[in-house]
Formats: structure tokens, C-alpha cells, sequence
């Protein structure tokens, strides 16, 4: 950006005051990322007195073997897959082909389908009359309940269709009614093969938030099969924890409980690596295709 | 993300809409809008399954508000049950409770506003600073990477590190030879928790529409003002920021917009009865109200109550930005 003339004293002090702050900020964010790591392979000992603060100390992989003997963890890993996988295959099915309709011009009423989806985004019948429905679909405690009420998400749509309008060439599908070929047939055979990038950035988007959700199973599961791997942690990380805090902060904590305690602390670092580890492998691809659509969604004219 | 985004598929609108009534010349021309529709029936059987998703999940539930003018009882069903008129709104407001939920509700929202709203612009301005390369690089992949901790994760860390006993943030705290603090019991700190939690998870993300706003300014702009001897200082003040104020804007009518309906999965998940003093909002009440205690009408007249003081905010906020500014939402 700058030009060949010589920077000033000043500017020069500026600029390294700004890579200080930006070192300062990604080092801000780095360290508990870098001690949940170091922690899950520590000495529940050393990371509970505080002796293990950024490098892993007394190595061991106890933590990791108990997760992987544990079939709430298990069970709730499946599900989690399952929801992901079935949820998203439904997102794709329900979104490409409404923004591909929405991206015709020629498509009447295409406006006001816009309207009413766009309208979603502002006003809703909030919490619980949303349940209500839900619960009259009889969808409650059933897989169902995972996939069906976040079935597509207006943004996206919104994304997908900017991407047909921006990158399917018109004269191809102009062409393709001249040849006389139907929408069906067009959307199959020119359109989707030509729409992978897309697909693959809405996979993501839509993958992401399965894979992370809770809320969906906690209103609307009760069964313990079904429980995704979120509300499993939800109980090793928030409920056990808080409950384990409360009691115990005032009171002299007796040994039993607290070697107790130590070996949660170990499971706990651990689960959080072992749930997020799909999201870590793929972070790479989600970077790159989130902020391609961040982009181009913020596309202005 | 979604309220970030959301904003400017608004704009993205209003600059589609006059190309697209031009209907393009050479497609075989639509004589009567009947012919158009059968034409292109096929159109109509893509959007379908989006039609019914948002009919069936989204409109019925508005429909469904009217419970919070009833007594709604499940077996007499939504049109069954018996007309109250505004007796579940008039119990929320003489409840001794009101003035609190209101109070943590809009004290969080206007906390994590006031600290969560400029460090992403902060960020990105020195970002854009920054020559591309492997610096760069490695900031944006680490400070992007929170946005994709699941709340779950995000609320354990966050009991994990500030467990009195236990936590790296207290242990810190020890050393430098302070007290240990109660993070999570205590009602004091809830908000601040609430808030800087959030900023660590979210602000490096918030940059990205910013970045965006930042590319599209004219290099030559910097260049100009270089040769009149700007300070770079000077020239991110006076070049970059004002290429911001209307993302800024967007962003900021959007946040206002929803003042009332905040981050509510993470506070229930950092709730806790020794800190609900500070950490009850009304969602969580409305959750708490609706579908623990199963008083469903009750719960969404709150609820409704909530939805309109936001909507009315929302319709404020950009009335005032269309009167002051050139960008709006609508």
C-alpha cells in the first residue's frame, strides 16, 4: 500500500506498536487454547495447583483412556455424527434448490418468497410457541427434533443465491431453454455440477452448527440415547463442575472427593479436545470458506 | 454472526431489486405472467420444501402468540383455550421480579456493547496495517479460531479457568498476591465474565466485515495522502475509518436491534442460583417460566413483551440512522 517515499520516524514506531498489539492479541487468544491442550495430557495434580501453566508436565494419557471407556461419550459422539450428517443433508436439499429458484429472474413471486423467508430473520413467535409447534408435530424426543426445526437458515439461502446469480453464466441457462430442456433436467445436469463450491461452503456452515448446538436437544430431547454430544458435555463440563464449585469452595474438601475432582479435571480438558477435534481437523477449509462467504454476503454492489 | 450478516443482505436487496425487474431481452419473452408461472412450475417445486420449512416453523409459531392472551391448556389446543386479555402481562409487570430481569437484561446487553462493539474494528484497522505474509497469516488463523469453540466448550473453559480452587486465572491471581475471586458465585462479576468471554471468542471474527469494507478503499486515496505528508496515523483516521462508518452503522443498528435478546445460551449455561441475582434475563426466565414450569402462556406473553420492545427498537434506532446518515437497514 505505500508508495516508495520513505517513511517517517513517527510511522515507523507506529507500525511496530501495531504488530505489538496484533502479537499481543493473537497471544491473548493463543494461551487458553495452548493450556487446554497441555492440561488434557497433565497430571491432574500439577493442573489443578496451578504448577502446570502453558507446557504439559508429568505427561499421561489416563485422561484420554477414561473418555474413550466412556459409553456416555461414546453414544453421544454417534449421535452427534448422525444429527450432523442427516441435518445437513437436509439443509443442502432444502436450500440450494430455493436459492437456484430465487436467483431466476424469471421465477414470478420470487420477491415476495425473498419477503416472507427475509421477514423470519426480524420477527419470530419466539421460544414458546415455537415449541408448542413442535410439540403438536409430535416431533419431541425423536431424531426428528434435531434436523426439522433448523431445516434451512435464511442467511444462507441468501448466500447461495447470490452465488447463482453471480456465477452461473445466464447464456447457459438461456441456452438451455432454447434446447428446450426443462428446469428439473437444467438444475441436475448444468447447474449443480457447476454449484460444488457452494455446496461445499453451505456444508460447512450448516455442519459447524450441528455439530455445535445444544439448545435444539435440550428443549426438545429428554431421552438419554438421543442425546447429542454437547448435552453429554454440558454435564461432564457445566453441571458437574458448578455443582462440584458450589459445594466445595467453603467447606475443607475431604480426600476422596478431591482425588475425584482431579480425575474430572483430567476428563475435562480432554472431552473438550475430543468434541471439537472433527472442527480442528477442518479448520483450515472452514477459515478459508467462512470468510469467503462472510465476504460474500457483505458484497456491496 | 448471523445479526453481523444479516445487515447486508438488506443492502444486497435494495440494489437488486430495480436490475431485477428488467426482465433480460433475450430469454423467450414472457407474454402473460400466467404463461411465466407454468413455465417455470417446475421453479416452484425447488422452493417448496423452503416454503413449507418457514410456513411451518416459522409462520405458525407467530400465529401461535395469541396464547399469550389466553389460557392456553394442551388438550383444549391454541383455539380452544379461553381469552385472558392482558392478565400474563399484568402479572410479569407487578411481579417483584420485573425491574431486575430488565436490569440484567438490558445491563448486559449495553455492557457487551460498549466493550464487545469497537475492538473488532480496532482489530481490523491494525490488521489491514499489517503487510500480508506469515504475521499476518498466523494472527487471523488464531484469533479466528474461538468463533468455532461450541457454547458448551466456551462455558466449561470458562468454569475451568475460574474455579476458585482450581482455575489458571485464580492461581495467576494468587501470585501476583491477590485474594482468590469467586468468579462464578459471585452476582458481581457474572456480567463481566459474560462479556469478556465474548470478546475473547468473537472479536477476531468480527473483523472479517470489516476487512471486507477495508479492501475496497482506493490505495490511491493512501497514496495522495502520503505525498501530502499524512501521518499513517492520520491516514487510517482519516481514510480507513470513514470507509467503516457505514458497516458500523449496519452493525450497530443491528446490536441495538437486538439489545433484548442476547448470547442467551451462553448465560444459561454460566447460570447458576448463587449468581441468578445478576445472570437471569428474560430468556432464561422465559425458558425457566416456559418449559420448566410448563406455564406456556404466561412464558410467551414475556416472551412477546421482549420481541416488541426489540422490534421497536430496532424500527427507532434505524429511523434515527436513515435521518442522520445515508445508511439504513431499510
Amino acid at each position: 500500500m505505500n508508495s516508495a517515499i520513505s517513511e517517517t520516524m513517527t510511522d515507523k514506531i507506529i507500525k511496530i506498536l501495531i504488530y505489538v498489539f496484533l502479537g499481543f492479541a493473537t497471544l491473548i487468544v493463543l494461551y487458553p487454547l495452548v493450556y487446554i491442550i497441555s492440561a488434557s495430557i497433565s497430571d491432574p495434580a500439577d493442573v489443578n495447583s496451578g504448577k502446570m501453566w502453558l507446557f504439559p508436565k508429568g505427561i499421561t494419557f489416563e485422561g484420554y483412556r477414561i473418555i474413550f471407556e466412556n459409553g456416555a461419550i461414546w453414544k453421544g459422539y454417534l449421535n452427534t455424527v448422525f444429527y450432523t450428517v442427516l441435518g445437513t443433508t437436509i439443509n443442502l436439499a432444502v436450500t440450494i434448490p430455493a436459492a437456484y429458484a430465487l436467483s431466476r429472474k424469471d421465477f414470478a413471486g420470487r420477491n415476495l418468497f425473498m419477503a416472507m423467508f427475509v421477514i423470519t430473520m426480524f420477527f419470530s413467535g419466539g421460544l414458546i410457541p415455537t415449541y408448542l409447534v413442535v410439540k403438536s408435530l409430535g416431533l419431541i424426543d425423536t431424531i426428528w427434533a434435531m434436523v426439522l426445526p433448523n431445516a434451512a437458515a435464511v442467511w444462507n439461502i441468501v448466500i447461495a443465491r447470490v452465488f447463482f446469480q453471480s456465477t452461473i453464466p445466464k447464456e447457459l441457462e438461456e441456452a438451455a431453454i432454447i434446447d428446450g430442456a426443462s428446469n428439473f433436467k437444467m438444475f441436475f445436469k448444468i447447474i449443480l455440477p457447476l454449484s460444488m463450491p457452494i455446496i461445499a461452503v453451505m456444508g460447512l456452515f450448516y455442519g459447524v452448527g450441528h455439530w455445535n448446538g445444544y439448545f435444539n436437544a435440550l428443549i426438545y430431547l429428554s431421552d438419554k440415547e438421543l442425546f447429542p454430544l454437547q448435552l453429554v458435555l454440558r454435564e461432564i463440563l457445566v453441571l458437574q463442575e458448578m455443582a462440584s464449585q458450589n459445594t466445595d469452595v467453603t467447606g475443607s474438601m475431604a480426600e476422596a472427593m478431591h482425588s475425584k475432582q482431579q480425575l474430572a479435571a483430567v476428563i475435562k480438558y480432554g472431552v473438550m479436545i475430543v468434541s471439537t477435534l472433527p472442527i480442528i481437523i477442518i479448520y483450515p477449509f472452514l477459515q478459508r470458506f467462512f470468510v469467503k462467504g462472510v465476504m460474500i454476503g457483505s458484497l456491496k454492489g | 454472526m448471523d445479526s453481523n450478516t444479516a445487515t447486508v443482505l438488506t443492502e444486497e436487496e435494495k440494489q437488486q431489486t430495480p436490475k431485477s425487474r428488467k426482465v433480460p431481452t433475450k430469454l423467450p419473452k414472457p407474454k402473460k405472467k400466467n404463461k411465466k408461472i407454468l413455465q417455470n412450475w417446475q421453479l416452484y417445486i425447488f422452493i417448496l420444501p423452503a416454503f413449507l420449512y418457514f410456513f411451518i416453523f416459522h409462520y405458525i409459531p407467530m400465529y401461535g402468540i395469541q396464547i399469550a392472551f389466553k389460557d392456553f391448556i394442551p388438550s383444549s389446543g391454541i383455539w380452544g383455550s379461553e381469552w385472558v386479555g392482558l392478565e400474563h402481562f399484568k402479572r410479569f409487570f407487578d411481579s417483584y421480579y420485573f425491574w431486575d430481569l430488565i436490569k440484567n437484561t438490558l445491563g448486559l446487553s449495553v455492557y457487551e456493547l460498549i466493550i464487545g462493539f469497537p475492538l473488532p474494528i480496532i482489530l481490523a484497522l491494525a490488521l489491514n496495517e499489517a503487510k500480508d505474509g506469515l504475521y499476518k497469516r498466523t494472527v487471523q488463523t488464531v484469533t479466528y479460531a474461538p468463533h468455532f469453540i461450541s457454547v458448551v466448550v466456551m462455558a466449561g473453559m470458562i468454569i475451568a479457568f475460574l474455579s476458585p480452587a482450581t482455575g489458571i486465572i485464580n492461581h495467576g491471581l494468587t501470585l501476583l498476591g491477590f485474594d482468590p475471586i469467586p468468579f462464578m458465585s459471585d452476582p458481581k462479576w457474572f456480567k463481566t465474565v459474560y462479556v469478556f468471554s465474548g470478546v475473547w471468542q468473537s472479536t477476531g471474527w468480527g473483523t472479517i466485515i470489516y476487512l471486507a469494507a477495508l479492501s475496497g478503499v482506493d490505495p490511491q486515496h493512501h497514496e495522495a495522502a502520503i505525498v501530502d505528508g499524512a501521518t499513517r496515523l492520520q491516514r487510517i483516521w482519516h481514510i480507513n475509518v470513514p470507509a467503516l462508518v457505514p458497516t458500523m452503522i449496519i452493525l450497530l443498528i443491528m446490536n441495538l436491534g437486538n439489545i433484548m435478546a442476547m448470547g442467551f445460551e451462553k448465560i444459561l449455561l454460566l447460570q447458576n442460583p448463587l449468581n441468578l441475582e445478576s445472570s437471569n434475563v428474560i430468556a432464561t426466565f422465559v425458558y425457566q417460566a416456559g418449559l420448566l414450569d410448563a406455564q406456556y402462556s404466561f412464558a410467551a406473553a414475556v416472551g412477546l413483551f421482549n420481541s416488541v420492545i426489540n422490534a421497536i427498537l430496532l424500527i427507532t434506532v434505524n429511523q434515527i440512522a436513515k435521518k442522520r446518515s445515508e445508511t439504513s437497514l431499510w
